[in-house]
């Protein structure tokens, strides 16, 4: 049964590639957001609609190998928070920017690296509840630190880092930052030999044991570098916000998880790519900005944001399990 | 190595260790008792554990939904979000017709709560979606709704009649009426879980779904229908909720579903399937009560309650593992007699 669909699955990816279909997606809603909007079509207008926000792309890329690898991470968004809460906190005490940016790398990396220990270390322990439990206590933890109060007052060119565009040219710093992550994990993921190793847990875990990959290791790592990349966001949304409260990123998880899947990234594991991951949160960004433009609310576009992810793991399933039921049938 | 003979049969040792199981819960909360009422002797007094079970109610009612997906293999997230909604549908409607009964209000709750977790249930069970993501989503979903239906506006206490409030404040028997609606899901419950074929087969489908359907027990039916109990036990829970507070708000609930956890994982439930019981789940309920309770009585700030109730989860669930490992040796030692 298993066997069958995945034959089909790869049947569908030769007469029909994921990735083209975001393309015509994204040209698509750039044509309606050029329609809501005069100034859309403009370099500058393309720019802002891509940057604002963009540290939830940091978080995209690491969760996709978690994704690939068939786990799930939804504490990532109270990684953000308690990295922030920490650097702020670092920063207030008197430690120079640079260190307290040092202070939130280094929170989300053992964050993530907790969770993994856990995750790899002890059997049975499924990844759902170790970050459903580090939702709760990351979060917890900012709260326990910082109360309802907030921390801003930072020194000025930590703005740069959100708002600032490189050199004399007028690209955004945050999109070139991006651009250099997505290239290391596109390596990372297709072009090494570790990359497919990831790809092997993904599709049958035991059988990758048994085949010498170090299952338990790669798991420590990939989650290490989800928390770690969760930190990088928290510095760039901070840098955005201007400050720090531990209920900021909310819905982050939701978000981030929603655009890997849309990326073509299988929650079930196994399959996926960067370059798809990389499309759907382009297209998730322009349809944000359209959302903006006819003013829907924030909470309306959690709704539909729900609702995109939902139907994009639901579709592929109702028509892959009609193929299969079809095929039976030519069979008997 | 010399092997010692067993002398207790198999189902002697698995009563055994649930047994241990469930009386470890209660030593756990006497002793926690102790050592809060030594600091706050007010804690030891009738009227606060009276107050515990109103506050533990809806919590309790939650978390034999929870645990009814739980032992399918599956996760609901999308529970306190479901209760937010019907609770302020429920609020909004007492609010334009205060002469509907308390008791056609619950009724209301458990359909719409019923409703919306089947639709959730068909998305898992027909769409074949993850539950973990299939819940996340509709927990934003369905708060999102909450938002849209209410314009972003509070339905306060001012604005609901006495007989839909007096459902939390009433008493009966000394006891207060949201106890008596939580005493009817547990026998239910009880009942059905243990003594009806529907009951048994969601336990089969958790410890063995392929085994499961193979022996001819509808899946499909059954993880739909648990996704449906528990949205409708999240509906009447927003019911009691709404009544109990009185005020129905856009965050009602909100992060709500760590503490269903938490009690439903302390009270043994097991998060990979196939092992829960109602006890369990009630003593559960009631220790993570007795701590929300007892943390402002010993003077521990509100805000450490979200990361205490992390380090609950995860220590449970960790103790649980071990526990059925444990199980699983004794087990096999017997069977190389």
């Amino acid at each position: 049964m298993k066997y069958q669909s995945s034959l089909s699955e790869r049947k569908l990816n030769i007469t029909f590639k994921w990735e083209w279909l975001l393309v015509v997606l994204i040209v698509g809603i750039s044509i309606v957001n050029g329609r809501l909007s005069s100034h859309f079509w403009s370099y500058t207008g393309i720019m802002d609609a891509l940057s604002v926000f963009l540290e939830k792309g940091f978080m995209v890329l690491p969760m996709a190998l978690v994704l690939i690898i068939g786990d799930i991470d939804i504490s990532v968004a109270s990684i953000v928070a308690l990295s922030s809460v920490l650097m702020s906190m670092s920063y207030k005490a008197g430690l120079s920017m640079t260190i307290a940016i040092l202070v939130a790398l280094a929170t989300g990396a053992s964050c993530g690296y907790f969770n993994g220990l856990l995750i790899s270390r002890i059997p049975g322990l499924s990844a759902i509840i170790v970050t459903l439990a580090g939702s709760s206590l990351y979060r917890g933890i900012a709260y326990i630190l910082l109360g309802d109060q907030a921390i801003g007052g930072f020194p000025s060119w930590y703005s740069y880092l959100a708002w600032g565009y490189v050199g004399g040219t007028h690209i955004p710093f945050i999109i070139v930052m991006f651009v250099i992550c997505a290239i290391i994990y596109g390596l990372l993921l297709h072009r090494t030999a570790w990359g497919r190793k990831v790809y092997a847990m993904g599709i049958n875990p035991v059988a990758a044991r048994f085949s010498g990959v170090p299952v338990a290791k790669i798991k420590q790592i990939i989650f290490t570098l989800n928390g770690l990349m969760a930190g990088v966001a928290a510095v760039f949304l901070t840098s955005k916000l201007g400050s720090s409260r531990p209920n900021i990123a909310t819905g982050y998880e939701l978000e981030v998880i929603a655009i890997a899947v849309l990326g073509g990234v299988s929650p079930s594991g196994g399959k996926g790519g960067i370059v798809g991951v990389c499309l759907a949160l382009i297209l998730m960004r322009l349809l944000r900005y359209g959302m903006g433009l006819v003013n829907v609310p924030g909470q309306v576009m959690m709704v539909i944001i729900g609702i995109v992810l939902i139907g994009v793991v639901m579709l592929p399933n109702i028509f892959s399990s009609r193929r299969g039921k079809r095929r039976s049938q030519e069979v008997q | 190595m010399t092997r010692e003979p067993s002398k207790v049969g198999k189902g002697v040792v698995f009563f055994k260790l649930r047994g241990f199981r469930e009386l470890g819960i209660i030593v756990f909360i006497i002793i926690i008792s102790i050592l809060i009422g030594i600091r706050n002797p007010r804690f030891l007094t009738w009227s606060n554990f009276h107050d515990i079970l109103i506050d533990t109610a809806a919590l309790s009612v939650l978390s034999v939904g929870m645990m009814l997906v739980l032992v399918t293999g599956g996760i609901d997230l999308s529970m306190e979000s479901v209760l937010a909604l019907t609770g302020m549908i429920a609020g909004m409607m007492v609010k334009q017709n205060p002469q509907l009964s308390p008791l056609f209000m619950l009724t209301l709750g458990l359909l719409l709560g019923g409703l919306l977790g089947s639709i959730t249930g068909l998305i898992v069970a027909q769409g074949r979606v993850v539950p973990i993501i299939a819940t996340l989503s509709m927990m934003y979903i369905y708060r999102g709704i909450t938002f849209i239906i209410s314009g972003g506006k509070w339905i306060n206490a001012y604005e609901m009649p006495d007989s839909f409030k007096e459902m939390a404040t009433g008493r009966w028997l000394g006891l207060s009426k949201l106890i008596y609606i939580v005493l009817a899901v547990y026998l239910f419950f009880y009942y059905f879980v243990n003594h009806t074929h529907t009951g048994r087969e969601i336990y089969a489908v958790g410890s063995n779904q392929e085994a499961a359907r193979i022996i001819g027990i509808n899946t499909k039916f059954i993880t739909w229908l648990v996704y449906t109990i528990s949205g409708a036990l999240s509906g009447l829970a927003g019911v009691m909720w709404v009544a109990r507070y009185a005020s129905a708000q856009n965050d009602t609930a909100s992060g709500f579903v760590m503490t269903i956890v938490a009690a439903c994982v302390l009270g043994g439930v097991s998060i990979t399937g196939g092992v829960g019981t109602m006890s369990g789940v009630l003593l559960g309920s009631i220790t993570v009560g007795i701590i929300n309770n007892a943390l402002p009585m010993v003077k521990v700030s509100p805000f450490w309650k979200m990361a205490l109730q992390g380090l609950i989860i995860l220590i449970a669930a960790i103790v649980n593992i071990a526990i059925s490992q444990n199980m699983e040796k004794s087990q096999l030692r017997r069977r190389a007699i």
